[in-house]
């Protein structure tokens, strides 16, 4: 039984310029004791989904179900959720303590009850000795770690996490993404979390869904949205620095990239089409495959990046370790034909294989 | 030279603040302790002696009691109102700015302007409250005329005026409390007293401090709706400190008396201020 699912789930806000969709007709679920990610830009419902999940905003159509049972009309309360914010939303007249046990104390949970559970919960994340002060006389780390505990001393069995990592600085958010995925393991939570930040999803999720303008581009696991992207949009999104995406002309013997003359690198009927190779799938080669010229090297240390032009488009390489080349230099590039990804007129990805079965098929 | 230039900065300020600040209240203070200036008697030394009179003095005491009773009546009531104003008027309601403008209408209103038209409503006979009560038969109050009322009737003129000023107050710091510990507590299940109990009203105490500080200081400075509506009476019911102050410099010119009215005054407001901030402040969380 899935988790969470949510079936054709919309939200839209009334403004000056008339109705616009946060959220359009989502449906997705997700397995118990995952961790998904809502991926997408900002201001393109991420955050409205995850409020809706919650219950703190009501949807106009559509209905979301917890563990299996229809939630949709439910006050937060009842929806046996926690929840992490942004702001992490501490209470900041109140104690460490204070602020974690804030829920059992609604709930009137025995005073015994609440010392065992918060003498587990402050082990767990490392507050034993930070119970007695005030958020603002906490570190970032600290408060995310209070905001974190006050969410799974509940209990509950589903998570939400809306950019919880966002106020913090890079050191910090690489180890709490690590500390987050081991409680989540640990406590066997079924976590939604919200980011716009790649490297956070593919680095934690267990699966992607990743949205754009309130509806869905690609629910997938990370290594599938990075394999095979299903468009355009999340190719570009997914992957730093982002994947090169040239469009293709039709030249003599086969599809040719725009602004070049040759080599071919796709049948006749891919022009109009777009290829896209990721940066670190294009090598370096000599006297063969696409000539180019260098217009930049940016040395990062383990490797390089080198972008060159090719025909009228720009193409980003990774390069291990330091490149001999300079800007105007040649350069020749190549890229194994698996690494190729191809997208259609319309954007969308257009498997090779199957495409050229179907081209056969016809033929 | 830096410091000259500061203190050019402040000079304007600082004069101003001297000449019509500090020079009068040692000033006053100077002069309680002489006697009133009378025709070809000039003022004589006489230590005490105001101050000697002043506990002898009936009214003052009377005046005094007014006024402790006129702040407990008025304070709690104005700071309560307005506190639940401002809860309601910040949510999404429809119409909330004209709820707004129309709690913050009293303090637009001019002092005097107000106290007419209150006159108005508790002139005996043909007064609006009379003819309300009048339809329900119980009529037949001289509301501002009776010694039971008076007091009474300027204490509710005090909370309509002031509830609606404080409430502005409230209602900033209520705006710049962060939507998601309202969230926060609903995921709980906190509901809408608890979290107003255990939350917005802790982060609403520096405010409350501000606006109780004031209120108190308001209290005690109140002259234009006495002037207006009773002049003091009927028999000194109404007779609050600054008005009886008032009355001693201005219309029977005893300045002398009436700094030494002056000085007590102060030096009361003095002490609950600083009682205030001693005792209060410890319970107040500033973000």
């Amino acid at each position: 039984m899935s988790a969470i699912v949510a079936e054709n789930l919309s939200k839209h806000w009334t403004t000056a310029e008339g109705q616009v969709h946060a959220v359009d007709a989502l449906s997705f679920a997700f397995e118990e004791g995952t961790l998904n990610v809502l991926l997408g830009p900002s201001g393109f419902g991420k955050s409205t989904t995850l409020r809706l999940i919650a219950g703190l905003e009501e949807a106009d159509g559509g209905q979301v179900s917890i563990a299996g049972r229809d939630v949709t009309a439910l006050p937060p309360a009842q929806r046996d959720i926690s929840m992490v914010f942004q702001s992490y939303a501490l209470f900041p007249h109140l104690s460490v303590r204070e602020n974690i046990i804030f829920g059992l104390r609604v709930r009137k949970v025995a005073p015994a009850d609440i010392e065992r559970r918060l003498a587990k919960v402050a082990g767990l994340l490392a507050l034993d000795r930070l119970l007695d002060r005030k958020p603002a006389q906490l570190s970032g780390g600290q408060q995310q770690r209070v905001a974190l505990g006050r969410a799974i001393i509940a209990q509950a069995p589903v998570c939400l996490m809306d950019e919880p990592l966002s106020n913090l600085d890079a050191q910090l958010r690489q180890e709490m993404r690590a500390e987050i995925r081991a409680l989540q393991r640990a406590l066997g939570i079924t976590m939604v979390y919200v980011t716009h930040d790649q490297v956070e999803a593919m680095s934690m999720a267990d699966r992607v869904v990743l949205l754009r303008g309130g509806s869905i581009e690609q629910n997938a696991t990370p290594a599938e949205l990075y394999d095979t992207p299903a468009n355009v949009f999340v190719a570009r999104f997914i992957g730093t620095p982002a994947m090169n995406l040239l469009p293709l002309i039709a030249g003599t013997h086969g599809a040719l990239i725009s602004g070049t003359e040759g080599p071919v690198v796709a049948p006749a009927r891919y022009a109009g089409w777009t290829l896209g190779v990721r940066p670190e799938h294009v090598t370096l080669a000599v006297g063969q495959g696409a000539r180019a010229e260098v217009l930049t090297t940016e040395y990062l240390g383990a490797d390089s990046l080198v972008v060159c032009k090719i025909g009228a488009s720009a193409v980003t390489v990774r390069v291990a370790g330091r490149v001999g080349l300079s800007p105007r230099d040649t350069a020749w590039l190549d890229w194994a034909p698996g690494a190729a990804h191809f997208f259609d007129a319309e954007g969308i990805r257009r498997e090779p294989l199957t495409h050229l079965q179907t081209e056969t098929m016809y033929a | 030279m830096q410091w000259v230039h500061a203190w050019l900065l402040m000079l304007p300020a600082a004069i101003l603040l001297a000449l019509f600040t500090h020079y009068p209240a040692i000033a006053t203070l100077w002069h309680s302790f002489f006697t009133t200036p009378k025709g070809g008697r000039p003022a004589q030394f006489a230590g005490f002696d105001n101050y000697q009179q002043l506990a002898q003095d009936p009214v003052f005491w009377q005046s005094l009691t007014n006024n402790l009773w006129y702040a407990l009546g008025t304070i709690p009531v104005s700071i309560a109102l307005a506190m639940l104003m401002a809860v309601w008027v910040s949510k999404n309601i429809a119409g909330r700015s004209f709820l707004r403008l129309a709690y913050f209408t009293p303090t637009i209103l001019p002092m005097i302007a107000v106290a007419n038209i209150w006159l108005f409503f508790f002139t005996p006979e043909y007064g609006l409250l009379e003819k309300l009560l009048g339809a329900f038969g119980s009529g037949g109050h001289n509301w501002l005329g009776s010694k039971n009322t008076a007091l009474g009737c300027l204490m509710v003129v005090t909370v309509w005026k002031e509830a609606g000023f404080f409430m502005i107050f409230y209602l900033a710091a209520l705006q710049s409390m962060s939507p998601h510990l309202a969230d926060a507590a609903a995921i709980e299940g906190a509901s809408r007293w608890y979290f107003f109990r255990r939350v917005t009203f802790p982060l609403l105490m520096p405010t409350t401090l501000f606006v109780f500080v004031n209120a108190v200081i308001n209290a005690f400075r109140l002259v234009d709706h006495v002037v207006v509506m009773t002049r003091g009476g009927p028999d000194n019911a109404t007779e609050l400190l600054l008005f009886y102050i008032y009355e001693i410099g201005f219309r029977f010119w005893d300045s002398a008396y009436a700094a030494a009215l002056t000085i007590v005054l102060l030096a009361l407001l003095g002490l609950v201020a600083v009682l205030q901030f001693l005792f209060l402040e410890r319970k107040v969380h500033y973000q």
